[in-house]
């Protein structure tokens, strides 16, 4: 347990070394809710059952944050550890390969958890923001859609020969499916057909999820089926698939 | 005097090519025992089933009484390893990489006196990508002896060192011997299992060629000493052929080699007094590893 503690918390110091990873996991999801902040404003509206344009937005900055991590730091963190020789190294000791493993997960939900911070900071001081339901059963959403992204992030890190074309292809995936999911901007901005395409995305159940317990306190059971769909795949195929050099 | 690793007709193979072919050698308490052969040959796999990262496909190994694959938790806290093609992640400091390896050990030795003793101790917040190849070698032999191991594996531990770290590297696998460690040592290197090992077991296309002490290993050759010098133009080098134990006499200019056996370089230098000859560059070449290896494979390690 010491040795798991220890692991983790290199982990999220090595994590908060890393300008790239820093920037895109809490940096940038602050910038956008920002921009969009300023371009749109806060003040509350008949149209958006009287909140404002940030307060909406929230679960889908949430979303960006899980999908970030998911599909970008830890298929690259991992498949670098691999390239590198670094998970080689570590399985040379006592330490059994599920410690490697539940450090990094551990590491990467405190790197949500701080992203999801910074947002409700940025957004209490600069926009007032509102929370429309204080429902506490938010965070095992966020839990259950990370833990999902992250499994998907494993295979990801298996499958690919190399830590850039892991990163590569985590971007190919991941971006299509920030602008399309609702996690960048509103869907209902959107025309029929691409809500419809996006109704297929995995990262749109995650705001979805989200966004009801945010808004209305209710879970949306559709979307917790297609997470947890996504995350007994990703666990399974990792399994199979996860090398250690 | 006390085995502590004992290898039994090794054998593994990746995707139907045999990698490792019955491999058996026995390593003893204290000792520095250097397995030699060249890049692929077969070294690397051997020791990793050893240390249990590899499961054999066939054979037995028991290291200090442990089965790696069975009782790898124990082992691994008994034993020290630096391998090749290890890393640690580039923003890694080096006492938090101590700092942290030491937490994976049930017991282990204050890591402040190991910086110090292998020199890093002014390198303690330089991060993993900062350090040289030397320092990161140094910071890899520590983590190998956080745990006061019994045994050390070093796998091509001077790859990629100029002369100046490899001889000090070579001194500081003295230094682990003279805590009472047995050491292991994979290399590709001749020189440096001729300088450290008290046993060598030489692998090629993953069997065991031969395995003694590098002076009977060289002792076994039979080998010709060889005497090198220049002599002044005009000079007979034919003259030397009659000398007591010379076998051949080579010339190429002013140079001149002479192989044979006995006290060659006496004689030659005796002969070479009678002429008048006295050259500044006399010396003497014996048949080293190299040679071994030649006359074992018919061929240089290095191609």
């Amino acid at each position: 347990m010491k040795s798991f503690l220890k692991l983790t918390y290199m982990e999220l110091k090595l994590q908060l070394r890393e300008p790239v990873a820093l920037f895109f996991t809490l940096a940038f999801p602050v910038m956008v809710m920002v921009l969009f902040g300023f371009i749109f404003g806060n003040e509350t509206e008949e149209l958006l059952s009287g909140y404002g344009q940030v307060d909406l937005s929230v679960p889908g900055y949430i979303g960006m944050i899980v999908g970030t991590i998911g599909m970008l730091s830890i298929p690259t963190t991992l498949a670098n550890y691999r390239d590198q020789g670094i998970l080689r190294r570590l399985r040379a000791t006592p330490l059994g390969s599920s410690s490697v493993l539940w450090s990094q997960v551990a590491a990467q939900v405190l790197m949500t958890a701080a992203g999801i911070i910074l947002l409700f900071i940025a957004g209490l001081a600069i926009f007032d923001l509102r929370i429309p339901n204080g429902d506490l059963a938010i965070v095992p959403a966020i839990l259950l859609s990370a833990f999902s992204f992250f499994a998907v992030g494993f295979v990801l890190a298996g499958v690919m020969p190399s830590a850039r074309t892991a990163q590569a292809v985590g971007m190919a995936i991941f971006y299509p499916m920030l602008f399309l999911s609702g996690a960048a901007m509103p869907r209902y901005i959107m025309p029929d057909f691409v809500q419809q395409i996006a109704g297929l995305l995995p990262l749109t159940h995650v705001v979805i999820l989200v966004e009801d317990l945010w808004l209305k306190g209710t879970w949306n059971l559709t979307s917790v089926a297609v997470v947890t769909v996504v995350l007994i795949l990703g666990l399974v195929i990792s399994r199979f698939t996860f090398r250690w050099e | 005097m006390t085995q502590v690793i004992e290898v039994r007709n090794l054998y593994k193979a990746y995707d139907g090519v045999t990698v490792v072919n019955d491999v058996s050698f026995n390593v003893d308490e204290g000792e520095i025992f250097g397995i030699i052969g060249p890049n692929g040959a077969g070294k690397t796999t051997a020791i990793e089933s050893v240390i249990g990262l590899r499961k054999p496909d066939g054979g037995s190994v028991s290291v200090l009484g442990l089965d790696p694959q069975t009782e790898a938790r124990e082992l691994g806290n008994r034993i020290g390893t630096q391998l090749q093609e290890a890393a640690l992640p580039e923003r890694m400091k080096v006492w938090e990489a101590l700092d942290l390896y030491a937490s994976f050990y049930e017991k282990t030795v204050p890591w402040e006196p190991l910086l110090e003793q292998w020199g890093l101790a002014e390198k303690r917040n330089t991060q993993f990508g900062g350090l040289s190849g030397g320092q990161r070698q140094r910071l890899f032999i520590s983590l190998a002896l956080l745990n006061d191991p019994e045994i050390v594996f070093l796998d091509e531990l001077t790859t990629g060192l100029d002369p100046q770290a490899r001889r000090a590297t070579w001194d500081l696998v003295r230094a682990i011997r003279e805590q009472r460690k047995t050491v292991v040592l994979i290399t590709h290197f001749m020189d440096e299992v001729e300088a450290l090992a008290d046993r060598v077991a030489v692998i090629d296309h993953g069997r065991v060629l031969a395995l003694d002490t590098p002076e009977n290993l060289i002792a076994n050759l039979n080998g010709e000493t060889k005497v090198l010098f220049s002599v002044p133009n005009g000079f007979q080098a034919a003259l030397l052929e009659n000398v007591s134990g010379v076998s051949a006499v080579n010339q190429y200019d002013q140079q001149i080699t002479v192989s044979g056996k006995g006290p060659l370089l006496a004689n030659v230098a005796a002969a070479l007094a009678q002429y008048n000859i006295a050259p500044a560059d006399l010396r003497v070449q014996q048949a080293n590893l190299e040679d071994v290896f030649l006359a074992l494979t018919g061929r240089t390690i290095r191609n």
